[in-house]
């Protein structure tokens, strides 16, 4: 009988640790203006915005002459924060687009993560594809970066930097041209 | 316990121990640099891993080396056998039974996957007393020497001596060795089956000018290549108990002096009279070697068309005719960064102009874009951000000076030293836009600044230009034809002529 009662003493105090455990997680703010870079999968996102909450964002594609940038708005899901922000510009950004517009993001790439520092520098790890499926040429690859770079930098003013990784790794190049070891400023004359 | 329980422990026991080796192995077992196996046959690799610190040799590839037979036997021993002849291997045992003599190696063979491994001591302690032919295991060099091949060891070093050189070669045991001067490089032949000589001969180049370093060409050959200030050499072979030693003097041009000082007198050669540079204009330039860098190469072929022009040989095919027209015109020194369809990395390109202190470096490039309409060269100077500009301008040091105190010397970071040169690189790209311009379509933009990375640790003026766009399949037709590429070398020659003609009397380097 008292073995009886020690077993249900223990499944209670466990289900209570639990019920504590799920009420401490739901209590807990969301990543807003989060201290520490953070690492997050850009999908599922996180912080699911509402059903049809929106906002305006530039997005870049590469101009009729082919060496710039034009900028396009366009209608971008709501993010909670501006980890979650930028995490739905960059999904809008190199999902494929049609005809008449040209992405300069290679065909493929998907987004792995963004995280974003106090200091304002923001790290998009994107997919191999971004280089194995890059056509080359310098004007090419400095359109894919911008492309990136702009899109956070023109759409959030906390972001005032963008380093590009590829499969999680810092990369000297994504086609022996551009510099990408460090964060690239926004960069306008690279857009029309 | 009774005897047959405790035989399943016993077997329980050494059947987890072989797990846990098994996997330590297979998780430890790293490629190392093959054995490279010379006879008079010739050479051939044969693979090594290593495990820890020692390196094992796959039996089944000795097998197929020497024509030897392996055998596991129902114990768990491994016999190889050659020629009637065995040696017997127990898999836990550092021993080897060689037609009933012991001895020992450093670890015992293992089993990596279905094959067995030894350690490549077992060439020289076991195989060679079975072998028909002498065996030579030099394991420093990864060399395997069958049979009776004069194969000496090679070592260099070099020493500065003022202004001066020497190389010494030491070949050991002796073979002489000849010294002939072939255009920018010295070739030393050595009277020997083959050489045992490391891939990089002299690790470090000396930074003097004098050479740029010293390869190996072929299995009795090197090659030395020669810097801007090497005008002549003596060679001598000097025998040293079982060593031949080979001294080459190397003499120094006498170019270096300052433009202003007085000309020294004339002091005896002990050395044949050094070949001065031929001398073009008065007074002499500095202005005297440029590095041409034909963009990627190898695996990277760059941008690519449908039926097959690659980047990569566009831009290897123009660097040749850039340099033939410079050298034969101008009488300057011209490096290729690479002169064969070869994958260099980005810094080593930037190091052959860094370390030959080069007078500008040229990157040449064929472009693309996603829109087929775009067009036009550009040439692309180096950007940076600010706080990489300031980074650049903050990194002086202050170091003790002989006889006390100290001063500060200015300290640039590898891949920021084009911030020092961003003035003249862009006067540079202003005259190549110049001659550019009614020879060869240009961009709406002809010149663009970009955080590219080749340029941006280059010690020196530095452009990139693009040529064309390889993918306007009208600018593809025109950039493989000989009038576009002629009109493209004649624009480089003509901005490289302005700019020598405007570098200042002292260079600036």
């Amino acid at each position: 009988m008292a073995r009886r009662a020690a077993i249900a003493g223990t499944i209670t105090a466990i289900l209570f640790f639990a019920v504590l455990v799920f009420l401490a997680k739901r209590g807990l703010p969301a990543n807003a203006g989060s201290t520490t870079a953070k690492a997050a999968t850009s999908t599922p996102s996180t912080a699911p915005a509402p059903p049809g909450r929106k906002i305006k964002a530039r997005l870049f594609y590469v101009a009729d002459d082919g060496g710039r940038l034009t900028s396009v708005e366009r209608d971008v899901a709501y993010g909670e924060d501006v980890e979650a922000q930028a995490r739905e510009i960059i999904a809008a950004q190199i999902a494929e687009v049609a005809e008449p517009l040209v992405s300069a993001i290679p065909r493929g790439t998907t987004l792995r993560a963004v995280f974003i520092t106090k200091s304002g520098d923001a790290y998009v790890d994107v997919s191999r594809e971004a280089r194995s499926a890059h056509p080359g040429g310098t004007v090419n690859e400095l359109l894919t970066v911008y492309t990136i770079v702009n899109a956070l930098t023109a759409n959030l003013p906390a972001v005032t930097a963008v380093q590009l990784l590829v499969d999680g790794k810092e990369v000297d190049t994504l086609a022996g041209h551009v510099d990408l070891r460090r964060p690239l400023a926004k960069n306008l004359t690279w857009v029309q | 316990m009774n005897a047959g329980l405790r035989s399943i422990f016993r077997i329980a026991v050494t059947a987890g121990l072989l797990i846990v080796v098994g996997a330590a192995l297979s998780s430890q077992t790293v490629q190392s640099p093959a054995l490279s196996v010379l006879s008079r046959e010739g050479r051939r690799a044969v693979p090594l891993a290593l495990v820890g610190d020692q390196e094992f040799v796959a039996l089944d590839d000795l097998a197929t080396a020497f024509q030897l037979t392996v055998r596991e036997e129902s114990l768990g021993a491994v016999t190889v056998s050659y020629k009637g002849k065995t040696i017997v291997l127990t898999p836990d045992q550092a021993l080897a039974s060689v037609g009933g003599r012991l001895v020992s190696l450093p670890a015992p063979p293992s089993r990596n996957g279905r094959r067995w491994l030894v350690p490549v001591e077992f060439i020289s302690r076991a195989l060679s007393l079975v072998f028909d032919a002498k065996l030579d295991l030099r394991k420093p060099s990864h060399l395997l020497i069958v049979g009776d091949m004069r194969v000496p060891r090679v070592t260099v070093r070099y020493d500065a001596l003022g202004a001066a050189g020497r190389l010494t070669l030491d070949i050991t045991p002796r073979a002489p060795a000849t010294v002939t001067q072939e255009n920018e490089h010295l070739t030393i032949k050595v009277d020997a089956d083959a050489l045992d000589v490391p891939a990089a001969p002299l690790p470090s180049p000396p930074s003097s000018g004098l050479i740029l370093g010293v390869r190996n060409v072929d299995a009795t050959t090197m090659a030395v290549d020669l810097g801007p200030r090497f005008a002549g050499f003596r060679a001598a072979n000097q025998p040293v108990d079982t060593t031949m030693r080979l001294v080459i003097d190397l003499v120094a041009a006498q170019t270096d002096a300052p433009a202003t000082a007085p000309a020294p007198p004339a002091a005896p050669q002990a050395a044949p009279p050094p070949e001065l540079p031929p001398s073009f204009g008065q007074p002499a330039s500095p202005f005297r070697t440029i590095a041409i860098d034909p963009g990627h190469g190898g695996d990277d072929e760059g941008v690519k068309t449908p039926d097959g022009a690659k980047e990569k040989d566009l831009t290897l095919a123009i660097a040749r005719r850039f340099k033939g027209a410079i050298e034969a015109r101008l009488g300057l020194r011209v490096l290729l960064t690479r002169d064969d369809d070869r994958s260099v990395p980005v810094d080593e390109r930037t190091s052959v102009a860094n370390n030959n202190k080069a007078d500008l470096f040229v990157s040449l490039h064929v472009n693309g874009s996603m829109r087929p309409s775009a067009q036009g060269a550009a040439v692309y100077v180096a950007a940076f951000d600010r706080d990489a500009a300031q980074a650049a301008a903050s990194h002086g040091e202050r170091v003790p000076t002989f006889g006390g105190g100290s001063r500060e010397i200015e300290l640039v970071p590898w891949d920021l030293a084009q911030t020092r040169h961003l003035d003249q690189s862009s006067a540079f790209a202003d005259m190549l836009e110049a001659t550019l311009r009614g020879h060869v379509p240009l961009a709406a933009k002809p010149v663009e600044r970009a955080p590219l990375r080749v340029l941006e640790s280059a010690n020196m003026p530095a452009i990139l230009i693009e040529l064309g766009y390889l993918t306007n399949p009208e600018q593809a037709k025109m950039i493989v034809s000989d009038a576009f590429q002629n009109a493209v070398v004649q624009a480089l020659f003509d901005a490289v002529v302005k700019f020598r003609d405007t570098w200042p009397a002292g260079g600036t380097h």
